[in-house]
């Protein structure tokens, strides 16, 4: 325990010091990611922990940010897609309601600002826009409240479906409201199509920080929010709910689960989670465009679902970090580094990379590295890396051979 | 208001446009129908495998025309080899597919097989952009014309046909003949639709399931290819991620035709394909421009959902049993 705590003090103290001599080394970033998942894992009182992980959160990830803005910017989007995941997370792995086209709500919590924070609002209003700056806190909840709104509208017409047909469906769904942003730009222009919108207002910092401060701290706290509402949730009657509709359907109908509140509040509070990170998205890009909202971007977030656990709050954080942190630093650093390789005509066992050809290009092999997650998590791990306990007893129930199953083969 | 000598005007040629699309999305539909028949399954890379045999197709194409024999060989000889080799591709793929990320997870929870499936599309569409990225440093491929196949016979003077689209028609009927004889008179075929009914029995009956299943997913990967291939041929561009809108059209077309029947599967892409030809002519027509041709996949999965909704059996389709 006490080798923990001086191991953990260690890591982190020598990692952010190593961020500070080597700014542009990625490797030193990921270390100092790595030092905060063992302070997390590591056997140490719960007040150590907490007071590291605040540390490391609140002054020495700000202090890195001095250094390079970019990993600042990193932390920023690992926290929306942290947001992202633990929505996702809800719906899919609490209520077992698997649903393809989640970045949807993100998208109708981003155009939700975008339009009024803009002046394209004046199209369709005539004039007035864009809101004062600090409306966005407004439009924070507002953001929120469409979102879920939509998350009900999309529940209601789905509630008979099961399993893969809802998985489809919602895939559909997701389809429709891209589509919807990249056409409606006539009769009336609400979305400005394939264009997008921009520029977005930003609301007025606080205290001097810059904007990239700004948003760090925004999206911390909302993540903070976030998991605080998600552990509650668990645990409360309506958590289990979900977890009994999860597992069996009609016998939660048995017990007097209210199957079609149940279904609708976890398809709201899944959403609502991606509609107010969708309002902080669109004001820190200051532009948005469809392209941002695909079916890529909802596979991303279902397979940081998947990569940390199923159910599982601190697996969707790791996922989530992960993923995120591998598409913008690993993929991007290998791209980099094998341009550099190429331009110096490096040979490796007798070929020139030089001639490697350009269309060749790590950064762009997003759906691979998702592709892969999925594939190899369901077959090797399908309840994660930090599995929910629940979970992780039903899935060990299943692997236990139950003879009604067996199907017998000739020899 | 309506400019009605117009719209009757163009209504042959939507409709040709709409059979050409329909026997597409027939083919394409046969790979979920039937695999989903068999395992109660949504095989999601399928689009994938569609388009893996348009790759393959394009390859060889551009193979023969830098050896010179696109011009020398007969076109029908060409469209068989290319065809064939498309079919094979596709179909090993698919086994393949089964084999490695499908096989081991028979039994667990209904979502993880489905996870894993769209696992492998994911993949599979970024692999064809690194292959083909190594091999040709691009991964947007035209197929080379045929002149022959681009003649054009005018019917009137506002319809016309061409040889393309009647040599896609032909090879489609020809496919969707072949399967449906191979799966209602042949032993194979009764093996397969016994493990459909009923795996434990079947395999009581002294067939192997899983080759069986095998060979559905090599038939359906098979019938994909040559969709991949006529793909390729009738609209010319392709790319890696080309294949994921017209699979998911497909797959409504097979929920359409009632998800696991073969007939149904035909029939839901023709109606589909015929629906969608509609929608893209004459939605612009009909709104005064307001809605153009984009809102077409809207249309198409709106009409997913609401048969989903409506009527989960589709058109021709038994009761869909519920699973625990």
């Amino acid at each position: 325990m006490i080798l923990h705590a001086i191991l953990t003090v260690a890591a982190v103290t020598v990692s952010s010091l190593a961020v500070a001599v080597f700014p542009r080394s990625v490797l030193a970033f990921l270390l100092f990611q790595g030092s905060l998942l063992f302070v997390y894992l590591a056997r140490i009182p719960t007040w150590l922990r907490a007071t590291l992980l605040g540390v490391a959160l609140l002054v020495l990830m700000p202090l890195i940010g001095a250094y390079n803005g970019y990993y600042l910017e990193v932390a920023t989007q690992v926290g929306i897609f942290v947001a992202l995941a633990l929505g996702l997370n809800i719906v899919v792995g609490l209520a077992g309601l698997l649903d393809l086209g989640y970045v949807a709500f993100f998208a109708v919590g981003a155009y939700t600002w975008a339009i009024f924070g803009s002046p394209h609002a004046n199209v369709i209003f005539g004039g007035g826009f864009p809101l004062d700056p600090v409306w966005f806190y407004v439009f924070l909840l507002f953001g929120l409240l469409v979102a879920a709104g939509t998350g009900i509208l999309l529940g209601l017409p789905v509630l008979r479906l099961h399993g893969d047909y809802l998985a489809i469906v919602t895939l559909g769904f997701g389809e429709v409201i891209r589509v919807l942003a990249n056409n409606l730009d006539k009769p009336v222009n609400i979305t400005n199509g394939p264009k997008g919108i921009t520029p977005i207002e930003r609301p007025p910092t606080l205290l001097g920080v810059s904007y990239g401060e700004y948003f760090y701290f925004l999206v911390l706290l909302i993540v903070g929010v976030v998991i605080l509402v998600n552990r509650r949730l668990e645990d409360s009657h309506v958590g289990r709910a979900w977890e009994a509709i999860r597992e069996d359907e009609l016998a939660a109908r048995a017990m007097g689960v209210p199957l079609v509140r149940m279904k609708l509040l976890a398809f709201a509070c899944g959403a609502s989670f991606a509609g107010i990170m969708g309002v902080v998205f669109s004001a820190k890009q200051v532009f948005i465009n469809p392209e941002s909202f695909t079916f890529l971007e909802s596979i991303g977030v279902l397979a940081m679902v998947i990569l940390g656990g199923m159910g599982s709050i601190p697996g969707a954080v790791l996922g989530a970090t992960a993923v995120t942190v591998l598409n913008l630093q690993v993929l991007k650093g290998l791209s980099l580094w094998l341009n550099e390789l190429k331009n110096a005509e490096v040979i490796v066992l007798g070929y020139n990379l030089a001639n490697l050809p350009t269309q060749f290009e790590p950064a762009k092999y997003e759906r691979m590295i998702f592709g892969m997650i999925l594939v190899l998590m369901m077959i090797f791990r399908p309840q994660g890396i930090l599995p929910a306990r629940r979970r992780q007893r039903e899935l060990a129930e299943l692997a236990t051979p139950n003879p009604r199953h067996v199907v017998a083969t000739p020899p | 208001m309506l400019d009605w000598p117009l719209l009757i005007g163009i209504l042959p040629q939507v409709v040709l446009d709409g059979i050409i699309l329909g026997f597409m999305y027939a083919l394409i539909a046969l790979g979920y129908t039937m695999v989903y028949g068999v395992l109660e399954f949504i095989n999601f890379a399928h689009s994938e495998i569609f388009i893996v045999g348009a790759f393959v197709g394009v390859e060889i194409m551009l193979g023969l025309k830098s050896a010179g024999l696109l011009e020398a060989l007969p076109w029908p000889l060409i469209l068989l080899l290319v065809l064939a080799a498309g079919m094979a591709a596709s179909g090993a793929l698919a086994v393949v597919a089964e084999r490695v990320a499908y096989r081991p997870l028979r039994g667990a929870p209904r979502l993880i097989p489905l996870i894993s499936a769209i696992g492998i599309s994911f993949f599979l569409q970024d692999f064809i952009r690194l292959v083909e990225s190594l091999w040709r440093n691009a991964f947007n491929l035209v197929y080379p014309t045929i002149e022959p196949l681009n003649h054009r016979f005018e019917l009137t003077t506002t319809i016309d046909v061409s040889v393309k689209a009647l040599v896609v028609i032909a090879a489609a009927l020809g496919m969707l003949w072949l399967l449906h004889a191979l799966v209602n008179r042949t032993r194979v075929g009764t093996a397969i639709r016994a493990v459909a009914e009923d795996q434990a029995a079947a395999s009581l009956m002294g067939i192997n399931v899983n080759r069986i299943i095998s060979l559905t997913f090599l038939i359906g990967g098979a019938m994909g290819g040559a969709a991949g291939v006529l793909f390729g041929v009738q609209y010319g561009l392709i790319n890696p991620y080309t294949g994921f809108i017209p699979g998911l059209k497909a797959f409504t077309a097979a929920v359409l035709g009632g998800i696991g029947n073969i007939p149904g599967a035909m029939l839901g892409g023709l109606v589909l394909g015929l629906l969608e030809a509609f929608a893209a002519s004459y939605l612009s027509l009909l709104t005064g421009g307001a809605f153009g041709a984009e809102y077409k996949d809207i249309f198409a999965f709106s009409m997913l959902i609401l048969i989903l909704i409506f009527r989960p059996r589709g058109l021709l389709g038994e009761v869909v049993r519920e699973r625990a």
